[in-house]
């Protein structure tokens, strides 16, 4: 089940109608929000630490081709093999073929959002392998065959009781208890043998490191370590943003990452993986992976304002923080990314034209920007689509005429003047006991508030008879 | 008072809101800058800051809107909107719609660093101190978003409401998540607006304070719509929406719902 950017105004339709979808969002988000902030506070000069995180970005993306070809040189070196992906077709393609050269059955695979972006859950599944989803949530996913709604939390819509039924259904062996213990010891039980069966394990990257051509990646729940470590084949996905020049930058962001997505200091575990196994090695892949994806993201780079949004680290900060997020929830957008960073990248890879709604659905509150590790303008970047989605003429014909005629009179003062005396008069006549309940081309409005009838002339009108 | 003994020169922009829906705020405006020394002038051919025009992409319309709005303020001192998001749209937005045009550019920057949200400019610039008044009334207090996060409205406003005795204080829950607002958005999304303001309706009815204080008429607007709409019948709760310059002026007592 998968839901698509240009059926938004439906998707939110559906989700409105959900009121235990709100309950299940709020819960999450809400105390996310509690324990990032918290945990900001708590931390000497967080903002400082904000200004270096952007700048590491920066000066990565800036030097992007530089760090990479180091970055390739140094993983070469250590015994992996890279491959470049221009984009999600390529990038899955190389996925499945190298599965099939490792002549792959059961594949495990651990939480990675690029790996939804390159659309590879879809495309393994086509290919007859049997995918296995190692984090958690993803599997709780897999089983419910969703997607995510949430780029930390995939399973945030689902409630407690979902899962319960899911479990049942689906795990070979019987359920204990509803209790939470139980039902995380079941999904461990269910999981720990399909680690073990495994002829490839793929998993994401939080960070490239050039210097040494690792990888970084943190979870809670030591499913990459697992997925990393235990099969004789490695894959690891990342997009080509994912690029530092060395451990010292990536310090300072996983301080950021972690803080920012789920409030806490550090992740349970957080791992740099290193090439295949040595000669001397006890264990770890015998065949090491790495394909570098570009999918939109050299086409970001052209863009000033877009560039900026290569600095995103995928912490989910912005969606935590988010009104709209939080009423209608990740699936609504239709996009891979949800959330106010969703919506600015989504028109990049799906097109503007397919997600031109997705900018409008923002109040431009600026609550995603504040706390945002990297300090990326979001209500920037979306107001940006609007222009271009207005340029490209994208508005519908009512919304233009609207604010062109607006534009028109504001610049005319006299006949603004005029104008506006008139819409009070009218107000006025359709108000009762100083409220208006409906209002001719503010249906959108009165539908669901009343309005507060203005006083019995404006305030230029009154100001003019004072001074008189 | 400021410390100088010349009076500040200050354009007022009482903005398009203001001036059709609310007067009482502009007068407030006017009245609190006198207080505080300013010498406020009301351009007669001001219009709107051209934020549904920026907010819906039409960045030609905007420049056209922003350019007027330059050549009616840049004589004063001072441009001070009783409103954050309209003195943002002013302060940072007008250079970004006019970044093409250098010239304009300089113009809007030169605008830009004298232009300010009302509550703030009273306490930051003229470090008004108001005379003791007294409301006996409970209030509590709506952010919003555009005066916190991009003019700095934070504590001046409950500074200066700190002179008026017998006004109690009581927090709103999420005070400083968005009301639903958004301008274009409640039209455009007004389903999704529609459920934000009814969460944010009900936890202002929770606090159970008499007045709903915020520095922004739009914002005020929207959750005193909902606050009516959705009363519940036969509830005697009523819950007034007032600028926080027009309980600052005088003005509470003949703006509350009788």
């Amino acid at each position: 089940m998968k839901t698509h950017p240009e059926n938004f105004k439906q998707n939110v339709s559906k989700a409105l109608d959900n009121p235990m979808l709100k309950v299940a969002i709020r819960r999450t988000t809400d105390n996310a929000e509690k324990k990032r902030s918290e945990v900001v506070n708590a931390f000497p000069d967080f903002q400082a630490l904000r200004e270096q995180g952007t700048k590491i970005k920066d000066h990565s993306i800036q030097n992007l081709g530089f760090y990479l070809r180091k970055f390739e040189q140094n993983a070469i070196a250590n015994g992996a093999s890279v491959h470049w992906a221009r984009d999600a077709r390529e990038a899955s393609t190389i996925v499945l073929e190298l599965c099939q050269k490792a002549n792959a059955k059961s594949v495990t695979r651990s939480k990675s959002m690029l790996g939804e972006e390159i659309g590879l859950p879809y495309a393994m599944d086509n290919a007859g392998l049997n995918r296995v989803e190692t984090d958690l949530a993803e599997h709780i996913i897999q089983l419910a065959n969703e997607t995510p709604s949430h780029i930390v939390w995939p399973a945030l819509h689902k409630t407690r009781e979902e899962v319960i039924e899911l479990f049942k259904q689906h795990h070979e062996k019987e359920v204990q208890s509803e209790e939470i213990q139980d039902l995380v010891r079941s999904a461990r039980g269910e999981l720990r043998k399909k680690f073990l069966e495994a002829d490839v394990g793929i998993t994401g990257a939080n960070f490239l490191l050039a210097d040494s051509g690792a990888i970084g990646t943190v979870t809670n729940e030591g499913n990459a370590e697992l997925t990393a470590s235990l099969p004789k084949t490695q894959i690891v996905t990342a997009g080509i943003e994912k690029i530092v020049p060395s451990m010292a930058h990536a310090v300072p962001l996983l301080r950021l990452l972690v803080r920012s997505a789920t409030g806490a200091e550090i992740t349970q575990y957080t791992t740099f993986h290193n090439g295949p196994k040595r000669q001397d090695d006890a264990d770890g892949p015998e065949d090491y992976h790495i394909v570098l994806v570009d999918n939109g993201r050299t086409k970001m780079l052209l863009e000033e304002e877009m560039s900026k949004m290569l600095r995103c680290i995928r912490c989910g900060a912005c969606m935590n923080h988010c009104v709209v997020y939080k009423h209608i929830g990740g699936h609504a957008y239709g996009g891979i990314y949800p959330g106010p960073m969703g919506s600015a990248i989504t028109p990049v890879l799906d097109g503007l034209d397919r997600s031109k709604n997705l900018a409008h659905s923002c109040t431009l509150n600026g609550r995603c920007q504040e706390v945002c590790p990297v300090k990326i303008p979001l209500p920037t970047l979306l107001r940006a689509w609007r222009a271009k989605s207005w340029q490209r003429g994208y508005e519908t014909v009512a919304n233009r005429f609207g604010i062109k005629s607006f534009v028109f009179f504001a610049n005319k003062p006299i006949l603004y003047r005029f104008l506006s005396n008139i819409a009070v008069k009218m107000m006025r006549l359709l108000s009762q006991k100083g409220w208006i309940s409906w209002l001719p081309l503010a249906g959108a409005w009165t539908k669901n508030r009343d309005m507060l009838a203005p006083a019995s002339s404006t305030f230029m009108q009154q100001y003019k008879k004072q001074q008189k | 008072m400021n410390n100088q003994n010349q009076a500040l020169n200050v354009g007022l922009f009482v903005t398009c809101l203001v001036d059709v829906m609310r007067p009482t705020i502009g007068f407030a405006a006017l009245t609190l800058l006198e207080k505080a020394g300013c010498n406020v002038t009301v351009p007669d051919t001001q219009t709107c800051c051209g934020q549904p025009a920026f907010n819906s992409g039409d960045d030609q319309g905007a420049a056209k809107i922003a350019k007027q709005l330059i050549q009616q303020f840049e004589q004063y001192d001072y441009l001070v909107a009783p409103s954050g998001s309209c003195a943002a749209m002013i302060k940072v937005h007008f250079p970004e719609v006019l970044q093409d045009q250098p010239d304009w550019l300089q113009r809007s920057e030169q605008l830009s660093e004298k232009t300010y949200e009302l509550l703030s400019f009273l306490v930051d610039v003229c470090d008004y101190e108001p005379k003791e008044t007294q409301l006996d009334a409970k209030y509590t207090y709506h952010h919003s978003c555009s005066g916190l996060r991009e003019m700095q409205v934070t504590t001046q406003p409950k500074h200066l409401l700190s002179s008026v005795k017998g006004l109690d204080y009581i927090e709103l829950k999420n005070s400083t998540e968005c009301c639903g607002f958004g301008g274009t958005f409640c039209v455009k999304y007004s389903d999704i607006s529609n459920q934000i303001v009814g969460e944010k309706a009900d936890n202002v009815a929770a606090t159970g304070a008499d007045i709903l204080l915020g520095g922004d008429w739009g914002c005020l607007m929207n959750m005193a719509g909902k606050l009516n709409r959705d009363k519940v019948s036969g509830s005697d709760q009523k819950i007034s929406a007032m600028h926080t310059a027009e309980v600052l002026a005088g003005m509470a007592d003949d703006l509350m719902q009788k």
